[in-house]
């Protein structure tokens, strides 16, 4: 039998505002436990929930962003169930009038083609808090810090057919939110998570076929690995004559596999209300072209600009609009090397790529600034230096010894180009060569390559390779 | 000791012939001699009412009191009070204390009123008759035997009985106004979002409103003036300007126009009520006033609708009694779920637990359309049917309540006998309307209140209205049996 598999993602990704969505509080990551939930957070009798504005404004950004209606009117409402990291027994959510309506995301595919994936909604809501059960002695302890984090939750439509459309998928929307600004992305911190509604039918059926929810997917590694697995396990089911079986499934990372969490029967009944503590969330046409106005270039965009301003390839502007501060360096180094599009990209995805992994330090807080970067690449064009040389000042920038000028000054590292100096050395080499001399003019050829090498030995490298090479040929 | 306004004492503290100091001893003396066969108060705290005094004396000594500079008070216990627990009438609550001020009772401490006590209410506010508070029921200081109304009965019965010269209330569904009608004593309850909601135990988010107990619509206006407002930590309270309430007191009632809604007048109304209340109706026109029948013809839906609406909020809103993070806690368990069942099961009396079911049961998968949303399209009816009246008279006048106090337990098997005793009241909070009760008579005894019914946000004409009316009348200045100035029968 031939299987296709259909995969629906919730999204949830944290907006960036500093405090929560219905109280004061801050939202900064990492805080003592239960330092960062007040009254508010914490469902104290009498407390009631305010609309954080800078929530909204970041989820008009997405919707404007995705191509999607922005809802004029709409309402928060209550899902209830009863949890202990859950303060008040409910999540204020957005049920029958989301504030996001519609949009597409524009995904590309392994084989070089797109895909649009319609987005059915995103909603605004609450996070809850966190249960922690290790290291209480079979007890749990609640952490209450997230608790009224906003998130935004994006639903995408059941489009996507393989785990890996999956991942191109959520990596487009991590990377979009965070050309947006809206959200940090940080995966590690829950910042960005999702849960893969999973079903799979025979080729050419019309009818989806039983779905599994999988949740704890906070890597894009584990969503593939989640995914392939759920895929496998539930055409094991079908095939050896089995029914898969509504449920949610949490994936385990470290066994690899998926376990069922709670099954359709004792799946909670909500009992959604809108929530009266809140009004309607207005937004008039005015705001919302404010919103469009302020939108950034989206990353598509970017990408396409790259290619036709700056002759780039479509791989090379790839990489560095992958992230809004990546491009944003490339542009500001570009600005300084007018013209030297190429080297800037070759040395913003090799050289500089290598050394933020290394250092595990993000484009922005990079030590080399694209000024200082532009300020070495420039020493390449214009032959002061050669590219070789250019690595050892950029580790030198890097490490804080100035600006590239001055190490290539005070390390000697010129190029040496006076064509009386570098005789000298070559007759030198010559002289001490005798033998390989000899070779070469025998008709040995390949013995110049040798000669080459003693004499960017004997200048440290600082002599440019093209010069002497002719001059080499020249005196053989 | 005699019964006195808020007005009166006001005058005397700033005339200076009496101390916040004495005043306060005098209601712990009187609270001490009352009631322990009223109990109307939880939380009576002495200390802290007479620290609270004398930092008050210090104030008015320096001339820079205000009108409530001294005066002392009580809170219903729903509203969240820092320096004195906050038990909702619950066990769930038993001893609980906030972490903060509810924002009424927070201005009316910036405003200089001193906190003597908390008073007792049907658990949550669920109830008509303040026996379903888990400290006991309340007493009717006209017959101890009956219940002074609910939910707001504590309140009631203090300022009735003399324990205390005003107290706040919250009417979700008559309860400010139906324990001031069997108490005898003057209930206001403002539009909805006029006064914050911050800081008070929530029941049903969209029809709860705080309010007061008072002897006079006097009374009432001067606490309104300090409680009212816009508060941005309620979403759902108006950002508009507060008038001065106590200005429009006396305005004249020559030309208005007084809706008489012929509904109020069915089966159900004790015709001795009825009577007091045509009585009352004939004042306004002595005032040049004229009265006119209208219909509120969706009314007698009001209490079904409300049946749906406010249980479906209260059981979202009483979820967060979990025993995880305060109150009642069942302790030794071995499961989540046995824990959640045993310290609700404990914690809530069996009318919270009815109103939490049918609320859950309105709500749920397959329901909600043909029950919540009904209720509210029905709501919808009701606001409109009120609005109707109010584009041809500035004020409906009608009875509280169907019948004088009832006996103490008479209702307490028949659930929708109980509730049937809000008929009159409910409409008005499906409709957020501000509305009163006055005292206008006595049956067989007991006082029955005339109710007023204002327009959104037309408080000022409804405690002008109501002023006049006891500027008429004596019937607010009669003094129960059980009172501070013992039977004597004297005025207040």
């Amino acid at each position: 039998m031939s299987w296709e598999t259909v995969i629906g993602l919730e999204i949830h990704a944290q907006l960036a505002t500093r405090s929560k969505i219905f109280s004061g509080a801050s939202t900064a990551y990492g805080a003592e436990p239960n330092t960062q939930a007040c009254a508010v957070d914490l469902g104290y009798p009498g407390v009631l929930p305010v609309l954080n504005a800078e929530a909204v404004r970041l989820a008009v950004r997405f919707g404007l962003a995705i191509g999607a209606s922005i809802s004029e009117r709409s309402v928060f409402a209550r899902k209830n169930y009863f949890y202990p990291d859950l303060p008040k027994g409910y999540q204020i959510s957005q049920y029958e009038l989301p504030i996001v309506v519609g949009g597409s995301i524009r995904i590309g595919l392994d084989d070089g083609g797109e895909k649009h994936v319609a987005v059915t909604r995103a909603h605004l809501e609450e996070d809850a808090g966190k249960s922690v059960h290790e290291n209480f002695d079979g007890e749990s302890g609640i952490d209450l810090n997230r608790a009224g984090t906003p998130l935004l939750e994006i639903v995408s439509e059941p489009e996507l057919s393989s785990a890996v459309e999956a991942v191109a998928y959520m990596r487009t929307v991590h990377q979009l939110v965070r050309y947006l600004g809206i959200c940090d992305g940080n995966m590690q911190e829950g910042s960005f998570r999702c849960d893969a509604n999973v079903s799979i039918r025979q080729v050419g059926d019309e009818q989806l076929g039983t779905r599994t929810e999988l949740k704890n997917l906070n890597s894009f590694r584990f969503i593939e690995r989640a995914i392939n697995y759920e895929i496998e396990r539930q055409i094991d089911v079908i095939e050896d004559g089995g029914e898969v079986v509504q449920e949610t499934r949490l994936y385990d990372s470290d066994r690899h596999e998926t376990r069922p969490m709670r099954s359709k029967e004792d799946a909670n009944d909500y009992r959604y209300f809108p929530d009266p503590d809140l009004l309607p969330v207005v937004l008039d046409s005015n705001y919302i072209e404010t919103q469009r106005a302020a939108l950034p270039e989206l990353p598509e965009a970017r990408q396409q600009r790259f290619v036709q301003s700056f002759g780039l390839s479509r791989k090379d502007a790839a990489v560095l609009t992958g992230s809004r501060e990546t491009a944003d360096y490339y542009e500001g180094l570009v600005e300084y090397l007018k013209g030297e599009h190429k080297l800037a990209a070759n040395w913003v995805n090799g050289e500089l790529a290598a050394a933020l992994n290394r250092d595990s330090t993000g484009i922005s807080e990079a030590r080399v600034t694209p000024k200082l970067l532009a300020g070495l690449l420039q020493r390449i064009v214009d032959g002061t230096i050669s590219g070789k040389i250019a690595k050892e000042v950029f580790e030198a920038i890097w490490q804080g010894e100035g600006e590239a000028d001055d190490i290539i000054e005070s390390r000697g590292l010129r190029q040496i180009s006076d064509s009386g100096e570098l005789e000298t050395i070559i007759d030198q080499v010559l002289a001490n060569n005798p033998s390989q001399v000899e070779q070469y003019r025998g008709g040995a050829h390949k013995v110049l390559g040798f000669l080459v090498g003693q004499v960017m030995k004997a200048t440290g490298g600082k002599a440019n390779p093209g010069q002497v090479n002719e001059l080499l040929r020249t005196k053989l | 000791m005699q019964r006195s306004t808020i007005a009166e004492l006001s005058r005397q503290l700033r005339g200076g012939s009496v101390t916040s100091r004495a005043l306060v001893e005098r209601y712990l003396a009187a609270i001490e001699a009352l009631d322990g066969s009223i109990n109307a108060f939880i939380t009576v705290c002495g200390e802290q009412a007479l620290a609270a005094a004398d930092a008050a004396d210090e104030l008015l000594q320096s001339g820079q009191a205000g009108p409530l500079t001294g005066v002392p008070l009580a809170h219903k216990d729903i509203f969240c009070t820092t320096d004195a627990p906050t038990t909702c009438g619950s066990r769930m609550l038993e001893g609980y204390v906030s972490p903060f001020d509810a924002t009424a009772v927070e201005r009316l401490r910036a405003a200089g009123a001193v906190l003597v006590g908390k008073t007792n209410m049907d658990e949550f506010a669920m109830g008509s008759s303040t026996e379903t508070s888990y400290f006991g029921p309340t007493g009717n200081p006209w017959d101890l035997n009956r219940s002074p109304g609910g939910s707001s009965g504590g309140s009631a019965a203090a300022v009735a009985a003399g324990m205390i010269p005003a107290g706040t209330g919250t009417d979700t569904g008559g309860s400010i106004r139906q324990p001031a009608a069997l108490a005898g004593v003057t209930g206001f309850k403002p539009t909805y979002g006029r006064v914050s909601r911050y800081g008070m135990v929530a029941f049903a988010s969209s029809l709860d409103q705080a309010g007061t107990l008072t002897l006079t619509a006097e009374d009432a206006a001067i606490l309104m003036e300090a409680m009212a407002g816009f508060d941005p930590r309620d979403s759902t309270c108006a950002d508009l300007p507060v008038p001065a309430y106590t200005d429009a007191l006396n305005t004249s009632l020559a030309g208005k126009r007084i809706g008489v809604p012929k509904e109020f007048f069915d089966a159900g109304l004790d015709s001795d009520n009825e009577q007091c209340v045509r009585e009352a109706i004939a004042v306004f026109e002595e005032q040049g006033a004229t009265v006119v029948e209208v219909s509120l013809p969706n009314l007698h839906l009001s209490v079904p609708a409300y049946y749906i609406v406010a249980p479906a909020e209260c059981s979202s809103n009483l979820s967060r009694f979990d025993g995880v993070r305060f109150g009642h806690r069942h302790e030794e368990v071995t499961d989540l779920e046995s824990f959640y069942k045993l310290t609700r099961k404990e914690g809530f009396g069996p009318e919270v637990k009815r109103r939490i079911i049918t609320g859950a049961y309105v709500l749920s998968a397959g329901y909600y359309d043909a029950y919540y949303l009904k209720a509210q399209q029905v709501r919808q009816l009701i606001s409109e049917d009120f609005k109707r009246c109010f584009a041809e008279v500035d004020l409906l006048a009608g009875p509280t309540t169907p019948t004088p106090a009832f006996l103490l337990g008479e209702k307490m098997d028949d659930p929708v006998q109980m509730y049937l005793n809000d008929i009159y009241t409910i409409g008005v909070n499906l409709a957020g309307l501000p509305g009163i009760s006055v005292p206008c008579g006595l049956v067989r005894g007991l006082p029955v209140g005339l109710q007023l019914i204002g327009p959104q946000f037309g408080e000022s004409a409804v405690l002008n209205c109501a002023h006049i009316y006891q500027q008429q009348t004596q019937w607010h200045d009669l003094v129960p049996a059980i009172s501070a100035s013992g039977s004597d029968g004297d005025s207040r």
